[in-house]
């Protein structure tokens, strides 16, 4: 497979980023080859293959339902840069 | 000898026979990080007040009996780890003012122990990159010869441990960035098996892959800082059971007469350093001299591993990655039109080269209509892999092989093509998807640059691997030290 | 032609743990903002999600309790999106595993049919923050909601008027109460409602052009938004437009739909496994042990009031289609003898009451203790019926003692038979007609009569002693 300028630029919005044209090149390219090289996966038949999303096979790990005291709101809030009334702050959002 | 040239069981000696003191020895590590520093660049904060308040404290810990192995020793913390009220900036612009409000578990583990923090290791943005070139700081000089790279993500980690900054640091491997880095640095260093050690604090990068571990100057020191690391953690979901956990340093034996150690054929094909090949072979010797029995074995999906680690190790992180949005904390952007773009513009300016290029693969490979062909299919492979290590696993108990296919290269030489910046983790990248514990050490010089040789064992055998790093290591005697090639020293 | 509509519901309730579900914030609504965050649910860097064990297990009794399969084997997955109120940028899910599958919930039309609604599936997951655009230059994010366990109750398509919807979430609501697994007080938030509606010509399989409708704020809105759109579909449909997919916003004041308009480009949620947890595995012991724990169900509640107590059906139905009313009726029963005159009052004036504010049961203060005191205030004589009904009134509004109200208001019954036939005297001399009535045989007169001595006496007096008086007085 590879991967397309178009597509290049759906997937950078899905991600949140920005590029100007020579980025856009650049990681078209990149992506490109690196697709490419990730293709090789596909000569492999895996149609009996379980997936594994965890390599040490361990289940039902839980807490126990009590409460422990939160975090000051001051510590909360220190590394914001926009910030009122206790809340982070964003720009306006129109519903 | 210098104090700052002591491993950590040498320090403790002195500190528990009270010879020097823990003041004395912070002071003797921050007047090496002022002496050093400016050559090999590997640290991103200095924390030396910290460090002598900590030094003082465990000082007293001394005074009141309560000395154990770490009190007192002095430790570089890589910098994606979080410390409380200490900057932490994973060596990105994105987090270049973030400061934590709480301690990873490892810190705060190693904090209660009186070790003394003495400063944050430089790494490659996010732990992405195997030659601590995607910094957004600086570069990290390798201490043996300073126009090369320390290797990655770990390489502050590394090149602190070589050049005498600390008596240990701790770097965290996704691929191999603790294996790698140590192996072009010459020191040991260790991914313990996935789930031993908390990630609850460890800026993640790849959460089914990323694993804490120790880099030190000997094995025996690999073993005490397991010790302190190791275990349960309730906030870790992931970390196992208190079963799991051993001693470590009972496993520092010489004799290994009857291990079965295997060495797959595939790890000599091409790619490997003609240097690096000899290096290994004579060590497979060594083992052999020691009575171990040597097997080869055959792991034919390894070919597979770095295609599925790219695939996986990017998607998690493209999710990962994507809270870094400047509300909360992190870069901000001045200029945006509204909320989206304020996203866009943030992320762009906060992000580096590499880590967008993995954030892109990750979305691309998890997005509508890809997952199955990309990521479903990665995490099969994984499957296969897997089943791989078992197969060799039955007739070996620990496998061994090249750390990396060649030692330090030059800073620059790969930056423009990240193809080839990814083969250098074609080694140690299976062992994170297999989620094995793999330790390297040196075993040699090839062209005056350090060799490393890695061990690989089953899930949780930490300790067999550790037994035969240590037989090795007494019978190999590497003891070169750095020479600051190309330096002003 | 004729058209009916393809109606389907998804209901997200917050459970009633008393923690978050990734880490042990409380969940106690309101709060001043931000002040019930911790670095999990803030999302910090290198923070972990670690499950909360009761809300595996409020989920599973709520499939248990909605006829669903519990899975044996579940797991938590990510769903990728980018908005303030989602701190990690991802909401911890669940994808093609859910906790529970496959249910479904009886309900009973007007016309007495009975039908079953099937339940796709029941899946946990976070809650987001809230998002308050007040201000003039910005909006602000409050977290503390933020990592609220929800559940996700997805139906089938299997309703076919807005007057089954509302029964189905009568229903559905009642059964997550009844099995204490949700407050689901929706002005809290605690129940928020989801539709996607779509019509067809009756008698076709095929789907139509389906529509989503949000802001739906209470049972009764999804009932009109669900009329109002089924007309405007239908319109459409019969005006040779085309129907196009997108999500409508219910608009309470001028009771329409209105299109949303998104800028937003299609989401791609971009779901994966979450490597931060582990899988869920419900063993059948587990199950069974989560199944024992389950308390009385509506219709076995039913049964048991009407032979128990025996109150009619209808009145026991109507109690116990809500777990807070059936409640407050049970405890009355324990602090009264007749449980006849409870279900009457209930089914009299608290509902009448209720319905004209518009409140929820529990949101009314009378505590069951003060109604038994009320009951025992008709019966010892100390006020009459109907001065009953306003002192409930001021109670169901004020919460005061029964007693307190009648001490305040001077509302004692009037017994004493000089006072009262001193009354009766001055309204036989002031009514001649009636009189005159009375003595030609109208008994209804005298009905008059004491209604007049009721007035006079601001109902205070004893009904049967002033009809006995009139009646001396009148023979006289
Ligand atoms: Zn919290």
């Amino acid at each position: 497979m590879s991967i397309t300028k178009d597509e290049v630029i759906h997937v950078a919005k899905l991600a949140r980023l920005k590029f100007t044209d020579e980025e856009l090149e650049m990681y078209s390219h990149q992506l490109d080859n690196i697709i490419k090289y990730v293709d090789k996966l596909n000569e492999l038949n895996t149609d009996d293959v379980e997936p594994t999303a965890h390599i040490v096979p361990i289940s039902n790990v839980f807490r126990e339902d009590e409460v422990m005291p939160s975090m000051d709101r001051e510590k909360i809030l220190m590394n914001a840069k926009e910030k009122e009334d206790g809340c982070f702050k964003v720009p306006k959002i129109i519903e | 000898m210098e104090l700052h040239e002591l491993k950590i069981h040498e320090l403790h000696e002195l500190l528990k026979n009270k010879e020097v003191s823990a003041v004395d020895v912070t002071k003797a590590y921050l007047e090496r990080i002022k002496e050093v520093e400016p050559q090999v660049d590997a640290l991103i904060s200095i924390t030396e007040e910290y460090a002598l308040k900590k030094a003082e404290e465990a000082d007293k810990m001394i005074q009141d009996g309560n000395i154990n192995d770490l009190t007192g020793i002095p430790v570089i913390i890589k910098d994606n780890m979080c410390t409380e009220n200490i900057r932490t900036t994973c060596a990105s612009k994105m987090l270049e003012d973030f400061v934590p409000p709480y301690n990873a578990t490892v810190v705060e583990n190693l904090s209660n122990l009186g070790a003394v923090m003495v400063g944050k290791a430089n790494l490659d943005e996010f732990a992405m990159g195997s030659s601590t070139e995607n910094s957004a700081f600086k570069t990290t000089k390798n201490p043996w010869d300073l126009s090369r790279v320390p290797g990655g993500s770990s390489g502050g980690s590394a090149a602190s441990v070589a050049a005498d900054e600390c008596a240990f640091s701790l770097g965290s491997d996704t691929g191999g960035s603790i294996r790698q880095p140590a192996s072009l640095c010459g020191v040991v260093g260790m991914k313990p098996t996935y789930g031993l050690v908390s990630r609850y604090g460890l800026v993640a990068f790849a959460s089914s892959l990323d694993q804490i571990g120790p880099l030190t100057k000997d094995v025996t020191d690999c073993a005490i800082v397991l010790n302190a690391i190791a275990g349960h953690d309730p906030k870790d979901s992931t970390s196992v059971d208190k079963m799991r956990k051993k001693d470590y340093k009972e496993f520092l034996k010489e004799d290994i007469k009857g291990i079965r150690i295997g060495y797959a054929k595939e790890f000599f094909g091409e790619g490997l350093d003609d240097g690096v090949r000899e290096s290994i072979e004579s060590s497979l010797k060594i083992f052999e001299s020691l009575g171990a029995e040597i097997k080869e074995i055959s792991l034919p999906y390894l070919d597979y591993a770095l295609a599925a680690y790219y695939i996986v190790s990017s998607a998690e992180a493209s999710s990962n990655l994507a809270r870094y949005d400047g509300i909360r904390y992190g870069h901000v952007a001045t200029n945006y039109e509204d909320l989206i773009d304020m996203y866009m513009v943030s992320r762009s300016e906060g992000f580096g080269k590499e880590v967008k290029r993995r954030i892109m693969l990750g979305t691309y490979a998890l997005s509508s209509g890809y997952y199955d062909a990309y990521y479903n299919k990665a995490l099969k492979v994984r499957t296969l892999i897997k089943k791989d290590y078992e197969k060799a696993f039955e007739d070996v108990d620990v496998i061994v092989g090249p750390t990396s296919p060649t030692t330090a290269f030059k800073i620059g030489e790969r930056v423009e093509d990240p193809l080839a910046m990814y083969l250098a983790d074609v080694y140690t990248v299976p062992v994170n998807i297999a989620g094995l514990p793999g330790l390297s050490l040196p075993c040699g010089l090839s062209n005056d640059l350090p060799v490393g040789l890695q061990i690989v064992g089953r899930h949780f055998d930490e300790g067999i691997v550790l037994n035969a790093a240590y037989a090795f290591e007494k019978a190999c005697n590497f003891n070169a030290k750095p020479s600051f090639k190309g330096g002003a020293k | 032609m004729n058209y009916e509509a393809v109606i389907g519901l998804e209901v997200h309730a917050e459970l009633l743990t008393k923690t978050k579900i990734f880490c042990s914030c409380t969940t106690e609504f309101g709060g001043e903002p931000n002040t019930h965050v911790c670095p999990v649910c803030l999302g910090l860097p290198g923070t972990l999600p670690v499950l909360n064990k009761k809300v595996v297990e409020y989920a599973v009794k709520a499939g248990l309790a909605l006829n669903c399969e519990i899975s044996k084997f579940s797991k938590m997955d990510r769903k990728n999106y980018f908005y303030p109120d989602l701190p990690k940028a991802y909401q911890i899910s669940q994808y093609d595993l859910p906790l529970c599958k496959n249910g479904y919930v009886e309900i009973e039309t007007s016309d007495g049919v009975k039908k079953k609604i099937g339940l796709t599936r029941i899946h946990i997951e976070e809650d987001a923050g809230k998002l308050m655009h007040e201000n003039i230059d910005g909006s602000l994010v409050d977290y503390n909601r933020t990592g609220v366990p929800l559940i996700e109750i997805v139906s089938e398509p299997d309703m076919r008027t807005p007057e089954e919807a509302y029964l189905y979430l009568t229903k559905l609501k009642s059964v997550l109460e009844y099995s204490e697994v949700s407050d689901c007080k929706m002005q809290e938030g605690s129940l928020r409602v989801d539709t996607n509606v779509s019509v067809r010509p009756v008698g076709s399989n095929e789907f139509g052009t389906k529509i989503e409708l949000k802001n739906l704020n209470s049972f009764k809105a999804v009932q009109r938004a669900l009329e109002y759109e089924i007309k405007r579909q239908i319109k459409l449909i019969e005006n040779g437009e085309k129907i196009v997919q997108e999500t409508r916003r219910w608009n309470e004041q001028k009771g329409v739909t209105e299109s949303m308009r998104s800028k937003e480009e299609a989401h791609d949620y971009r779901y994966f496994p979450e490597p931060d947890l582990v899988p869920i595995i419900v063993s059948d012991e587990w199950k069974e042990e989560i199944r024992k724990s389950l308390p009385e169900m509506p219709e076995h509640k039913k049964e048991r009031f009407v032979s128990q107590y025996g109150i009619p059906e209808y009145d026991a139905s109507i109690i116990t289609s809500s777990k807070p009313l059936a409640d407050f009726f049970e405890k009355c029963a324990l602090e009264y003898s007749s449980a006849k005159t409870i279900s009457n009052w209930i089914m009299g004036e608290m509902m009448r009451l209720l319905k004209d504010t518009g409140k929820e049961i529990d949101e009314v203060p009378i505590k069951p203790h003060q109604m038994a005191s009320l009951l025992n205030l008709i019966d010892n004589g100390t006020i009459t019926g109907s001065i009953a009904k306003t002192v409930f009134e001021e109670m169901f509004m004020t919460g005061k003692n029964p007693d307190d109200i009648v001490e305040e208001k001077g509302l004692k019954q009037l017994s004493n038979e000089d006072e009262l036939r001193e009354i009766a005297v001055k309204v036989i001399k002031d009514n001649p007609k009636s009189v005159e009535d009375y003595k030609n045989g109208k008994e209804k007169a005298l009905g008059f009569l004491v209604g007049q001595m009721m007035k006079a006496t601001k109902g205070k007096a004893n009904p049967q002693l002033a009809n006995k008086l009139l009646r001396e007085e009148l023979s006289k």
